[in-house]
């Protein structure tokens, strides 16, 4: 460059003039192949990301599933033979095992599945530990099947679902102490009869979560009833709220010292890590307010802190978009100010407020680490109730679902947490659609 | 028409926060601690929510100390039933019990947890003692009579029975119970036995000596769980990591344990004390909770009972080494009988 210019100075003809022009072309091209390279590497850092999830977390939506006759001996459930329910819970789920243990050598006897060579014990380990549970409440749920024959279908044990989705092999059968390849051999000829089947599971996104014995069992449900309990209280504490700091700090406050002050702030709070918020949530909401821990009460009033930033920075950029010419039109024909802001500005910001709102929303969908902080990283087995009384009762949350399960020692729930965050994606991904079609439709230029 | 919106929207928020003041009664059982006995503590919630007809109680990981700590904040429906910990109970905790106004505690020792030294499975098979494992990650070592430096680079240089592969170990982080059980039982063990406790002393060494360890990067800490470990090992073929037993019996596929002294770890060579590297495992109760929140005795007696705790049932089946003097502690939680002071 200073080469060149010392050139031009000296006043030399245009032959150097093209030169510099080359030059010019040549760092404009370079500066476009930066710019390909750099969106092909955060693109093929994408692929990689999705592919990977979705190769390791498509199998969780699917499950396979054991199918045989029971007969629900009165002589075991319901020793005193008069159905009533609560004197059959006696009877644990231990004796349901046993049940079901008899039920399934028996149907695979009846269907000729040869199991010589292989200890009862490991034909029942087929079986999901979930089983005698499931069994225990349908018999509970309706006393009336005492003394048949039913078809039970339920779980296969997490390694058999392995197998017949390629994590565990014959080789890793081997070496595995929980299963064996002979039980594998069995579970081959068990389908082949048709008592084993692989399809999709509504169990993933509507059970439960499941202890290390039963990761087939696992499911989403409490924590994707968690995630919507706290996005419930985010909007309705954090839209209004947001909305009315930033009309009032837009529209009507003074500019001066002070509001300059609260400005820098509001700033500062977006900016500031999200587990800051669950510290001040554990000793503010659950230490001093003494509200319970686990909560999605905590939880929802912890991400309103959260995003009340993201949704005020949004309102003011849309409020301030509004040209001053609506406003002084709405002031010139004798509108009062506040009439002023609500029939007329307001709803031209509108598009913009909600972009903002969804945004801050699909942030506190996915955040984690304040929640760790306030106990809804807890097992949880039982659904919340109905709001708003559930809002107090403990439940998960879904990116805290997939923290969890990274945990656990079990390989099966390796899977199902690439399955909760493809699920997380999902609803992320809806969010932000949304809130692009908002923009999109609703969005006025001047 | 938007102004009733807005002041629709903020009574809603308004009678949201107002309610959220009242205190809700709880009815399920809060339990917190040690990430060790988490997997028990959940198995036990599950088949309690399965066969009562009380909620599930909610279980939390977090560390023994974290649960220790929260069991003692105070009495109240804001406070956790239960403390997991895979280490006893320190005095400091419960002298923090006490100013808390937390009197009664119940100790509850549901079985032993063994702790194991793996590799990948198709590496070479390692018979390790504690001192070769002290002579391996110590900073000082006795070489030649004298205290030095640890200049060794390779298993073989430690032991010539070990194979010639360079030292790299994979040990739980300071925050860990894990980490005190491997302290005590295999680093400290291995001072004293290689000698190298009595040089230490004759050097003047301050009190923990022993214990520290070599800092050019031949023994990580892992502060996340076994999960991690096993991911590191899985990318570093040539490590040894330290696991959980029952984490190792869920992943025998992909791991090979070796020896401690000869002894191969399994649940019966950790009942019968023959494995050195292994602990008891602990939950701590506050007996003030006993009979105001329900189910937290059917809860306790229902987790040494012998269809959980017991050599036959799920908990022994996921890897924990069952008590065996299991039927005293059912007898001492029958009786509600609370500890004592540490001896």
């Amino acid at each position: 460059m200073s080469v060149d210019n010392t050139v031009a100075e000296a006043g030399r003809p245009r032959l150097i003039r093209a030169d510099r022009t080359r030059r010019r072309n040549a760092a404009e091209t370079r500066f476009r192949i930066y710019g390909v390279v750099a969106i092909v590497i955060s693109l093929a850092a994408l692929v990689f990301l999705v592919l990977s999830i979705l190769s390791n977390g498509l199998g969780a939506f699917s499950q396979t599933f054991i199918a045989f006759d029971v007969y629900l001996d009165p002589a075991v459930i319901d020793k005193n033979g008069n159905r009533n329910p609560e004197e059959m819970k006696k009877v644990t789920t231990i004796g349901y095992g046993n049940l079901l243990k008899k039920a399934l050598a028996a149907d695979l006897e009846a269907r000729g599945v040869s199991t010589e060579g292989i200890p009862p014990k490991e034909v029942d380990g087929l079986l999901s530990k979930d089983a005698p549970a499931q069994l225990r409440d349908k018999v509970l749920a309706d006393p009336g099947l005492v003394g048949q024959t039913i078809r039970f279908e339920t779980y296969a044990n997490g390694r058999i679902d392995g197998y017949f989705k390629g994590r565990v092999t014959m080789e890793s059968a081997r070496l595995d102490s929980n299963v064996s390849p002979e039980q594998l051999e069995l579970a081959d000829r068990m389908r082949a009869a048709g008592i084993v089947s692989v399809r999709f599971n509504w169990g993933f996104l509507f059970g439960p979560d499941a202890s290390e014995l039963r990761p087939e069992a696992a499911g989403l449900g409490i924590a994707i009833i968690g995630s919507a309990y706290m996005m419930m209280i985010v909007l309705v504490l954090a839209l209004p709220i947001g909305v009315a700091a930033s009309i009032y700090l837009e529209e009507f406050a003074r500019q001066n010292a002070f509001t300059d002050v609260i400005e820098v702030n509001i700033a500062n709070l977006a900016a500031v890590p999200s587990i800051v918020f669950g510290i001040l949530g554990l000793a503010l909401f659950i230490n001093f307010l003494g509200l319970p821990q686990s909560a999605p009460i905590v939880g929802g009033l912890v991400l309103t802190l959260m995003t009340l930033p993201t949704i005020i920075i949004a309102t003011r950029a849309s409020l301030k978009a509004v040209p001053p010419s609506i406003r002084e039109a709405a002031l010139g024909v004798g509108a009062s100010k506040m009439q002023t802001v609500f029939h007329h500005v307001l709803p031209l910001a509108m598009p913009g407020i909600l972009t903002g709102t969804i945004i801050g929303l699909a942030q506190a969908l996915g955040e984690t680490a304040p929640l760790l902080l306030i106990g809804m990283v807890a097992f949880v087995r039982d659904f919340p109730g109905p709001p708003p009384e559930g809002f107090f009762d403990p439940a998960a949350a879904l990116p805290v679902q997939v923290y969890n399960w990274t945990q656990r020692a079990d390989p099966a729930f390796v899977e199902r947490a690439s399955g909760a965050i493809i699920v997380l994606l999902v609803f992320l991904l809806s969010m932000n659609i949304i809130a692009i079609i908002l923009r999109r439709r609703f969005e006025r230029r001047w | 028409m938007k102004t009733k919106l807005v002041t629709g929207l903020a009574a809603v928020a308004f009678a949201t926060t107002a309610f959220s003041g009242a205190a809700v009664a709880r009815d399920q059982i809060q339990i917190k601690g040690s990430s060790t006995v988490l997997p028990y503590a959940q198995i036990v919630a599950e088949a309690f929510g399965e066969n009562f007809d009380f909620p599930t109680p909610v279980v939390e990981g977090g560390g023994s100390g974290a649960g220790r700590k929260a069991l003692c904040e105070g009495v109240g429906e804001n406070t956790i039933d239960i403390a997991d910990s895979s280490s006893r109970i320190k005095q400091s905790d419960i002298d923090n019990c006490m100013a808390n106004g937390i009197d009664k505690i119940m100790e509850v020792r549901i079985g032993y947890d063994g702790i194991v030294f793996a590799s990948d499975i198709n590496g070479p098979s390692f018979a390790f003692t504690p001192a070769d494992w002290y002579n391996a990650i110590a900073a000082k070592v006795v070489k030649d009579g004298k205290l030095v430096d640890n200049p060794n680079k390779s298993w073989h240089d430690v032991n010539p029975d070990l194979p010639d592969q360079a030292i790299l170990a994979f040990i739980p982080g300071t925050k860990h119970g894990t980490r005190e059980v491997f302290d005590v039982k295999v680093i400290e063990a291995g001072c004293a036995d290689s000698g190298a406790e009595e040089a230490l002393k004759a050097a003047g060494m301050e009190e923990g000596g022993c214990l520290k360890l070599r800092t050019d990067g031949v023994s990580v800490d892992i502060d996340g769980d076994y999960t991690e470990t096993l991911s590191r090992l899985d990318a570093n073929k040539d490590a040894i990591g330290v696991f959980g037993l029952s984490f190792y019996e869920n992943n025998t596929d992909k791991l090979q344990v070796a020896t401690m002294s000869g002894i191969t770890p399994s649940t019966e060579s950790i009942a019968s004390g023959e494995y050195p590297v292994s602990r008891p495992l602990f939950f701590y109760v506050k007996m003030a909770h006993l009979g105001v929140i329900p189910g937290l005795r059917e809860y306790i007696n229902f987790f040494v009972s012998d269809d959980m705790a017991g050599p036959d049932g799920p908990l022994a089946a996921y890897g924990l080494v069952s008590d065996p003097k299991l039927a005293d502690t059912q007898k001492m939680v029958e009786d509600e009988v609370p500890m004592g002071p540490l001896m």
